[in-house]
């Protein structure tokens, strides 16, 4: 009875000749799915309108503006110290690196108004921007593996994250609006232990670094899931504007720290890590990578940090000639650029304008998207890394 | 006849009538010490809001940068699994009972908000997390910003701050339990019993 029953079990489970599949015209029908804005996977309040043709998406088109909060008009319309209020909003709109668009605006202030910065000053600045990168980067690391499936890269991820946001904590006063930078140089000092804190999150990160790459990088069900996913080629990629990573995955070196370097990144050794294929996997790589340039770039400008005071004698109330001026940086998703209009006469800017990253390389998702599968869409979104509040700014 | 008795009296002729029964004796010590040991009297409302607010499960919804601290709270370090809060469940509306406003509310968004907050089965609560939920914040009467998501639904517990700090969040759920189990002996969402939890942090 008991090999009887064994054998039958064995045939249920493996049939001599295979299923014979009966071939029919199934049939599919087009089918419109709204994606958003509440939506766990589209990082915010973004709202994507997916055309399905069974399971594969046909067109996806995405709308925006659920977080426009005017970032730009405010900053226009500050009083007695407009051009340092500008600041504020700037912070909120992308909301993971702050500090790297304070950059961004405190330069193109200066180069209005023709201020001196501080050696000290810049050093910081590239330390704390560069520290900003990691914490950016953490997040989509954390973001991108929920993405795929799995929670507990976002544990390790932001274990990380906390120990750099208590130093900016201890900088500038806040987690993640340190509102730190000003046209000139900095808000005050940094803290006399800076040194030494940023060397413990140095050993910190690189462990952390280390666990990140063992829990994704070679996890099978990751490769399977981003490998060869929302891929997008250079010239596509170029033709479209998109920057940062996204572009860099598609083998193009382009990094505006490198090209046209800025504040004094032209006195510091880094790679810029590019791709060959230009997928999801890729993107994810060179996140991954660009934090130990990070890390290495922040060690360097550590290692050179001269004393000596953080800020000239800027004023607070600016005034600057007439005109305009366009600054931009390699912020963590891209290309960020600041334009200022001053008019000569007031004490804040007459038009500020960003040219925000997300905004940009948003307009691929649609060629990335098209012809894959639902559950692959919210990967590309999330290997494109937006933040909504720099999308509707 | 004109004499009152006092009322011990009047017991005390009963007791000498009918001898039996032992007397109830509503003091609470005689009480407890009649029930054996691990037994613990409470109202059924009572224990139903312990119930609930020991495990309040969220509505995963970020909206802007207050929703990055609010993962923050949710992940290690804070962890705040220990209070009952289970993050990153669900993200559907029909199986929570606590929303976090954890952000600015748009005129675009707003509408979705409501939405979602009919769909959540009662009891819920919304806490409104950071200044721009509670009173636009920074955004302060910005024409596209909803001035505080008060104006779109009702909000139990408010917590200051752009964004509030980990612990300001906690400390916003610490008072909105505390508020559920005093729901239980006032009825359910009494008028306007707001909370206002300050941060330490704010605009600097």
């Amino acid at each position: 009875m008991a090999v009887e029953t064994a054998e039958l079990e064995l045939d249920t489970l493996a049939p001599s000749e295979p299923p014979v599949v009966e071939e029919r015209n199934l049939e599919t029908v087009e089918m419109t799915i709204n994606m958003g804005p509440q939506h766990p996977s589209t990082h915010g309040v973004f709202r994507m309108v997916l055309t399905l043709e069974g399971e594969r998406v046909k067109a996806a088109e995405p709308y925006i503006g659920y977080l426009h909060r005017g970032a730009e008009k405010l900053g226009e319309s500050g009083d007695v110290e407009g051009y340092r209020k500008a600041i504020i909003p700037l912070d909120r709109t992308d909301y993971l690196s702050a500090m790297l668009n304070e950059h961004a605006y405190v330069m193109a202030v200066e180069k209005l108004a023709n201020i001196q910065v501080p050696e000290r000053a810049e050093y910081l600045r590239v330390i704390l921007g560069e520290l900003t990168r990691i914490v950016s980067h953490c997040m989509f690391y954390g973001a991108f593996g929920a993405d795929t499936g799995a929670t507990t890269p976002f544990m390790y991820a932001f274990a990380l994250r906390e120990e750099i946001q208590q130093l900016f904590e201890a900088v500038g006063g806040a987690r993640m609006f340190p509102n730190y930078y000003r046209p000139g140089g900095l808000r005050e000092d940094v803290p006399v232990d800076f040194v030494d804190r940023v060397r413990r999150i140095r050993e910190t990160a690189l462990r952390a670094f280390g666990d990140f790459d063992r829990l994704l990088t070679q996890n099978e069900v990751f490769l399977a899931r981003t490998r060869g996913i929302a891929v997008i080629d250079a010239e596509r990629a170029i033709d479209l504007g998109v920057s940062g990573p996204v572009l860099r995955a598609t083998g193009v070196p382009y990094d505006v720290r490198r090209l046209e370097p800025y504040s004094i990144y032209d006195r510091f050794d880094f790679e810029i890590p590019i791709g060959t294929r230009g997928d999801c996997y890729e993107r994810y790589l060179i996140r991954l990578e660009e934090m130990y340039q990070s890390l290495y770039i922040a060690e360097q400008a550590l290692k050179e940090l001269p004393g000596g005071p953080v800020m000239g004698n800027a004023p607070k109330a600016l005034r600057p000639a007439k005109g305009d001026v366009y600054q931009r940086i390699e912020n963590s998703r891209g290309e960020f650029g600041v334009y200022l209009v001053s008019d000569g006469r007031s004490p804040a800017p007459y038009r500020v304008k960003y040219r925000s990253p997300c905004f940009v390389n948003l307009q691929a998702l649609n060629e990335m998207v098209v012809g894959a599968y639902v559950a692959d869409a919210v990967l590309a979104l999330g290997s494109i890394d937006i933040v909504l509040g720099e999308v509707d700014r | 006849m004109g004499i009152s008795l006092p009322q011990d009296a009047v017991l005390a002729g009963n007791q000498t009538a009918v001898p039996a029964p032992v007397p109830f004796s509503p003091q609470p010590e005689n009480l407890y010490a009649r029930l054996p040991q691990g037994v613990v009297t409470t109202t059924v409302d009572q224990l139903f809001q312990w119930a609930r607010k020991s495990s309040l499960w969220p509505m995963t919804f970020g909206l802007a940068c207050c929703a990055i601290e609010m993962i923050s709270t949710f992940m290690a370090k804070h962890d705040l699994d220990r209070f009952g809060l289970i993050g990153q469940v669900g993200a559907t509306p029909r199986q929570s009972d606590l929303m976090i406003v954890s952000g600015t509310v748009t005129t675009k968004m707003a509408p979705a908000v409501k939405t979602l907050y009919d769909q959540m089965p009662e009891p819920k609560w919304v806490i409104s997390m950071g200044g721009c939920a509670t009173c636009g914040g920074p955004y302060y009467r910005y024409p596209t910003v909803v001035q505080g998501v008060d104006q779109v639904i009702p909000v139990d517990v408010y917590i200051g701050g752009c964004p509030p700090r980990p612990e300001a969040l906690m400390h916003g759920i610490l008072k909105l339990q505390e508020k559920i189990m005093r729901q239980a002996s006032e009825g359910r969402r009494p008028n306007p019993d707001l909370e206002l939890v300050l941060a330490g942090e704010g605009v600097t």
